[in-house]
């Protein structure tokens, strides 16, 4: 602590450079910390799969309907303690713009299905009661700033045809990740209106609960091969993996974060590295001095570092607060990233991320100061 | 009385013996010092003087732990130095020698009294301590007014007057001074000169002084002459 002053004047030394340094890690960690959120949204979907959910969806493609008629077959597997289904509507909502994904789905189940989303019981009646009924995600009402009772008109796209719903009922998360821009309305509601050429009684997909303790690859396999050799086979899987192979789809973000990673990593190391190491050439006398009048090699060699590790960890924290200010504003796209949220394990990495720079850039700089010769050093002034 | 040439053991403060350094240069051995024994007494003002590149300032240096010698032993206050790891070195140092410098070598970006204070971190003072120590040592450099300012806001007279509070804030056991008046002007220099007399003849201390000018040896008590690598 004692020592702080003169770390502090060091920094103070050249203000411009200082900034400027600091500056990068700011701009380099803000955009490590939104690629984060990004990579977040896209994998929402993995950490808020439930655990003990199964997806089950028509073996040739996900777009594919799948017969009611298995809901009662799947809930004759040992082990699958209750089943719900749905069907994707993919209306639009005014604009192609206001894009967010709406449901079909079945009235009596879902919200037992999906126990992490809040429904109050009036709300959940009245989708019971009323055929046109629907009920919105909070993020997504306050977005459009939808109120209960208000009429929603879509544009049926896949379903031909203008379609209007009576929002009943608002839904919360019980976790930060979970998607609040969903929208749903009665199954039965489509089936009894679906536009001409489009078949009865069929469901996208169906969510499967297991027993708890049950063995979730075994009922998987259960369930295809109860229909196999079937007009519609199915693809059961956990709805953890269904959601990653989603994500697979969308691109390889992992890869473009991790060019993107190196690259401002690689150019913070150079940016600190330089100015460390100028900063150490110029004071070559001054820390020659240091070690004359008895401050030890690796006092210097931790005067360097400590130097380097405040810039950068300033500049980091700078980046990664305005990031997690920019992200509490929400999804900057518009529905594209149903929940841009910032976890704290970023927050943390973007701070450990710093620290390493900081001291990884700072490291050959001080090491040449700890070494310094001070007889030779005092030569050279 | 400090002398040359002495081989028997002495107890004087500071005792060089056979003392020769050489620096490799390319191929060939450089001989800079070859065979050095002096011998400088508690409370003595000592000038060193010489051509330049006779090697007063690798001298001064391998006395104040600074270098290590090639050859011979160099003892202070009955410890040889010679025998000390580098680390061990620079702690000695911090406790024994007052360095003060040509170009006064002050961080420019501390107050005079931040860098007076320098030497004081690395004991165990409280910081009261300190700020009294720091304040007694500007005194007696007559800067005491000038704690807060930062070195470029004074002349070289007083930023090596400074610089001689750095060096003696610590009480050292002597002082190595390597030409610290030759960036000064003439008035500069006389005051510079009063006060390390002071510091011997009312403080006790000890000084070696390299100089090249020699009205400022005038003021030691003795003057000795390097040159050849000898002292004379
Ligand atoms: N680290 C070193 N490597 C090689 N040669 C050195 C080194 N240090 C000193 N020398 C040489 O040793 C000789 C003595 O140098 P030194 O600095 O001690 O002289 P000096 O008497 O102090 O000179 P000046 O009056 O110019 O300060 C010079 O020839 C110098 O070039
Ligand atoms: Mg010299």
């Amino acid at each position: 602590m004692r020592f702080l002053p003169l770390v502090l004047a060091n920094l103070l030394r050249k203000k411009a450079r200082t900034a400027l340094t600091a500056a990068s890690f700011a701009i380099a960690l803000f955009l490590f910390c939104i690629l984060v959120t990004i990579r977040a949204s896209f994998n929402q979907g993995v950490d808020a799969a439930g655990a003990d959910r199964i997806f089950v969806t028509n073996r040739t493609s996900l777009i594919q309907p799948l017969p009611l008629a298995y809901r009662d077959q799947i809930l004759k597997v040992p082990g699958v303690q209750a089943v719900s289904y749905a069907n994707w509507f993919g209306g639009v909502y005014q604009d192609p713009k206001n894009f967010f994904p709406q449901f079909a789905v079945d009235k009596d189940t879902y919200r037992e299905m999906y126990r992490e989303f809040r429904i109050d019981d009036a709300a959940w009646q009245s989708f019971q009661s009323d055929r046109t009924a629907a009920i919105a995600g909070a993020a997504l009402a306050r977005r459009f700033g939808w109120k209960v009772g208000d009429r929603i008109p879509i544009q049926g796209a896949i379903f031909a045809g203008e379609w209007n719903f009576l929002l009943v009922g608002i839904y919360e998360g019980t976790k930060a990740n979970d998607d609040l821009t969903q929208f749903w309305f009665r199954w039965d509601y489509l089936n009894e209106n679906l536009p001409d050429g489009y078949p009865e009684g069929y469901v996208g997909w169906y969510s499967v609960r297991m027993a708890a303790g049950a063995d979730m690859v075994e009922i998987c396999r259960r369930i295809d091969e109860r229909f196999a050799n079937s007009a519609w086979e199915t693809r059961a899987q956990s709805e953890k993996a269904m959601a990653a192979s989603f994500v697979k789809q969308m691109g390889n973000i992992e890869t473009l974060m991790l060019a993107v990673g190196s690259v401002v990593v690689f150019t913070l190391l150079l940016v600190t590295g330089n100015t460390m190491a100028g900063a150490v050439r110029e004071r070559t006398s001054e820390l020659a001095v240091l070690k004359a009048i008895g401050y030890g090699d690796r006092f210097v060699l931790g005067l360097v570092l400590a130097e380097s590790l405040a810039i950068a960890v300033m500049g980091g924290a700078l980046g990664a607060g305005l990031a997690k200010a920019f992200t509490l504003a929400g999804d900057p796209t518009g529905g594209m990233l149903p929940v841009f949220y910032l976890p704290d394990a970023g927050l943390l990495a973007a701070l450990g991320l710093s620290v390493a720079v900081g001291l990884f850039a700072g490291f050959a700089p001080a090491l040449a100061a700890m070494r310094l010769e001070v007889a030779t050093a005092l030569r050279r002034l | 009385m400090a002398r040359v040439g002495a081989t028997a053991p002495s107890e004087a403060l500071i005792c060089l013996r056979g003392v020769a350094k050489n620096y490799r240069r390319g191929s060939e051995d450089l001989h800079v010092l070859t065979d050095v024994n002096l011998d400088v007494d508690r409370g003595e003002f000592v000038a060193l003087m010489g051509p330049s590149g006779s090697g007063k300032s690798t001298l001064l240096n391998l006395i104040g732990g600074l270098d290590v010698p090639s050859a011979g032993i160099i003892r202070v206050a009955g410890d040889p130095i010679t025998s000390l790891s580098r680390s061990k070195l620079t702690t000695w140092r911090a406790r024994h020698v007052g360095f003060v410098f040509q170009m006064y070598n002050l961080i420019p970006v501390l107050s005079a009294f931040r860098n007076v204070e320098l030497p004081l971190l690395l004991l165990p003072l409280s910081k009261a301590e300190r700020r009294e120590r720091v304040a007694t040592a500007l005194r007696v450099v007559g800067l005491d007014d000038r704690m807060d300012h930062k070195p470029r806001e004074l002349s070289g007279g007083q930023q090596q007057r400074v610089a001689i509070a750095r060096a003696i804030v610590g009480d050292p056991t002597f002082l190595l001074c390597d030409e610290p008046t030759g960036d000064l002007d003439r008035h500069s220099a006389d005051e510079i000169l009063d006060m390390l007399h002071h510091l011997v003849g009312d403080f006790g201390k000890t000084v070696l002084m390299v100089t090249h000018d020699p009205r400022a040896a005038a003021r030691a008590q003795v003057t000795f002459h390097l040159d050849k690598g000898e002292l004379s």
